[in-house]
């Protein structure tokens, strides 16, 4: 009865409670929503790489090792010495070892100079491999393979012509224009910034740069390709390398062992440890966008509070006439807090029912643009918990109106002296 | 329980429907209101008119009466009930259960349907709407014989009503599930004299088939032939300003 009456009352005042309703609905999206794209970024954050045991670079940062060899993001410190790789690959604890060379670009795009291991061994959302769209894994010095990213920029089928740029600018004038490349194969989408990689093999990054010297080509001096295949184009060193090991308890131990390797100074990080450690950099800034989304949902209650707030001095008239019927005040505080939890469970519904849809539409765009899969999924206990949380938090801000209409009726009892 | 229900009865048949005595309360608003009831008996059926102009204490009394408030002083009496010794919820609930009131105005809530409206008292009083409920039907019933027809019976939203006509579902409201007292606040002033008269006589009427005892407040002396007896407020109750 009591619920009826709140529920007619408030559609007495449908206009009001709409918006009302309306700005919690929208607060309550916002909130879930970032929620989903926080989880969904962290996911999709620490699942760019796996099954990766190790990675080795130049001593540096892990953070720093990481952003240049798994993100493409800056560049390494140094090289390491290709005779320091076979040493490593000697190891009995390796079972896969896949190196890296990066320092070229296409339009943008980096080039990942690497074996065709890379695409056996490369793990990401936790067990997916590499999956090709098209085509096959490079197989001659002068094929490449692009991410999905990549092919869909430019329109790349296989069997297009493309040409490396030296350097990593966007618009670089030294471009290895003399020694095209050939599409191979073109990978499936990732979400990961493999997507946005073009793979070459090791030695055809070795034989581009034959004939430069000090990042510029010398002037005349262009090796016929077919003396370029009887080359030796085993690299002089690599940028960073991807290690697989047969047993994961051996991890510290190898990782120690390069740590400590005498011949050059080396990192070799976990890449787990190093993707957290990353995370915490750039997660206060998420934290950020959480807390800014939650007191969007505040202020919302807090409307609804003034909302309910404003409306006393009219209703006092109502309320005198519950009392008169017997209504004792507590009976006019769960009234008054029977409107809050309808405004509110209402608001969290319709909330739930925008971000869904939403997602749903907005979903394709994310991916692709910015690599973030948003499963659509039922709503996480977590999120069923802070929706709980905030009729709760609801039927808390009204109590202030609630507590306020308690008190008048108890001071005024059957009559309004206004 | 259905003895003590039994022992109520026999006890309402006999004992006055409402007892003051020595009866002192102040409203602590600025400045203080005082009313001052030495001795004021309303017997079981009885219609009583308390007549007296506004600021005589009506609306206090009243809410004496009802046990919306409780005397500072002195003890006010109910159906044989000490309205005084009650925790407020308990008073909230006798006066749900043993009252019906009528205001001078405004007496519906606007939001809620003319049904609704009629048998807000029973949610709060089980006896209540037993006695309504196994008269099936007897809201519509009862605003049928105080002139409301089923049409406007079955409105949903009861503010669109004349005033007339609201005053008839309120009186409705009072009388639903035959509570012993009904308790009336300048309830004609709001209608002309032609509607006063013909509501009264419906009021009467049903208060007759109840045989529910019936204080009326009002300043309207003109009222005083249908009631069994009339009392002059100020000579009942002494108001004390400041």
């Amino acid at each position: 009865m009591i619920f009826r009456l709140a529920l007619r009352s408030l559609a007495n005042r449908w206009a009001t409670a709409t918006l009302t309703a309306l700005a919690i609905a929208v607060s309550v999206t916002l909130f879930l929503g970032v929620e989903k794209v926080r989880n969904g970024a962290r996911a999709s954050f620490a699942n760019t790489i796996s099954g990766t045991d190790l990675i080795v670079g130049a001593r540096s940062g892990p953070v720093n090792l990481l952003l240049y060899s798994v993100f493409r993001i800056g560049n390494a410190t140094n090289n390491i010495w290709w005779t320091t790789v076979q040493d490593i690959a000697a190891r009995p604890e390796i079972e896969w070892l896949v190196p890296l060379s990066l320092g070229d670009s296409h339009f943008g795009f980096r080039i990942v100079g690497t074996t065709p291991a890379y695409f056996e061994y490369y793990r990401y959302r936790r067990d997916r491999a590499l999956e090709f769209r098209d085509g096959a894994p490079f197989a001659d010095l002068f094929e490449a393979v692009v991410g999905a990213d990549v092919a869909a920029a430019f329109g790349y089928d296989v069997g297009d012509r493309i040409v490396i740029a030296h350097g990593l600018g966007n618009t670089s004038f030294a471009l290895h224009d003399d020694r095209p490349f050939t599409i191979a194969g073109i990978l499936r989408k990732t979400g990961t910034p493999v997507d946005r990689s073009v793979h070459v093999g090791l030695e055809a990054i070795t034989a581009i740069h034959v004939d430069w010297q000090a990042g510029a080509r010398i002037p005349g001096l262009t090796t016929p390709a077919e003396r370029l295949r009887q080359m030796d184009l085993t690299p002089k060193d690599v940028t960073a390398v991807l290690i697989g090991l047969k047993s994961r308890l051996t991890a510290f131990r190898v990782q120690r062992a390069i740590n400590e390797f005498a011949a050059e100074p080396l990192t070799a990080v976990l890449p787990g440890v190093a993707l957290q450690e990353l995370w915490g950099l750039i997660g206060t800034a998420e934290s950020a966008l959480a807390i800014v989304s939650a007191l969007t949902v505040v202020t919302a209650l807090l409307g609804m509070a003034a909302m309910l707030l404003a409306t006393l001095g009219e209703r006092r008239r109502e309320m005198a006439i519950l009392r008169s019927v017997g209504a004792g005040p507590r009976t006019i505080l769960g009234l008054l807090t029977a409107e809050a939890l309808i405004l509110t469970s209402a608001g969290a519904l319709v909330g739930i029912v925008l971000l869904y849809i939403g997602l749903a539409a907005a979903r394709p765009w994310v991916d692709s643009r910015f690599g973030l899969y948003i499963p659509l999924e039922p709503p996480h206990p977590r999120e069923m918990l802070a929706l709980i949380g905030v009729i709760g938090a609801g039927v808390v801000a009204a109590m202030l109106p609630a507590v306020r209409a308690y008190r008048l009726s108890l001071a005024d009892g059957m009559m309004v002296r206004t | 329980m259905a003895d003590r229900a039994v022992a109520v009865r026999v006890a309402v048949s006999h004992a006055p429907a409402a007892q003051l005595r020595a009866v002192r309360f102040t409203w602590p608003s600025a400045p203080p209101f005082t009313l001052a009831v030495p001795d004021l008996t309303v017997a079981a059926g009885e219609k009583l008119l308390l007549v007296g102009p506004s600021g005589a204490g009506k609306s206090t009394l009243m809410s004496l009466l009802c046990g919306v408030v409780r005397p500072d002083a002195g003890s006010v009496t109910v159906l044989g009930s000490d309205l005084g010794a009650m925790r407020g919820a308990a008073r909230d609930r006798f006066r749900g259960e043993h009252f019906g009131v009528l205001f001078q105005m405004f007496n519906l809530l606007p939001y809620a349907s003319v049904i609704d409206n009629v048998v807000l008292p029973l949610r709060f009083a089980p006896a209540r709407r037993v006695r309504a409920a196994s008269n099936g039907g007897e809201a519509v019933r009862l605003l049928a014989r105080l002139g409301i027809d089923d049409t406007t019976a079955r409105q949903g939203v009861a503010s669109r009503l004349s005033v007339g006509q609201q005053q008839r579902i309120a009186a409705a409201r009072a009388l639903i599930g035959n509570p012993e007292i009904i308790v009336a606040d300048e309830p004609t002033s709001a209608l002309d004299r032609e509607s006063q008269s013909s509501f009264l006589d419906l009021l009467f009427a049903e208060v007759a088939r109840t045989h529910a005892t019936l204080v009326t407040v009002s300043h309207d002396p003109a009222l005083a032939p249908r009631f069994d007896r009339v009392v002059a407020l100020d000579s009942i109750a002494t108001v004390k300003r400041g």
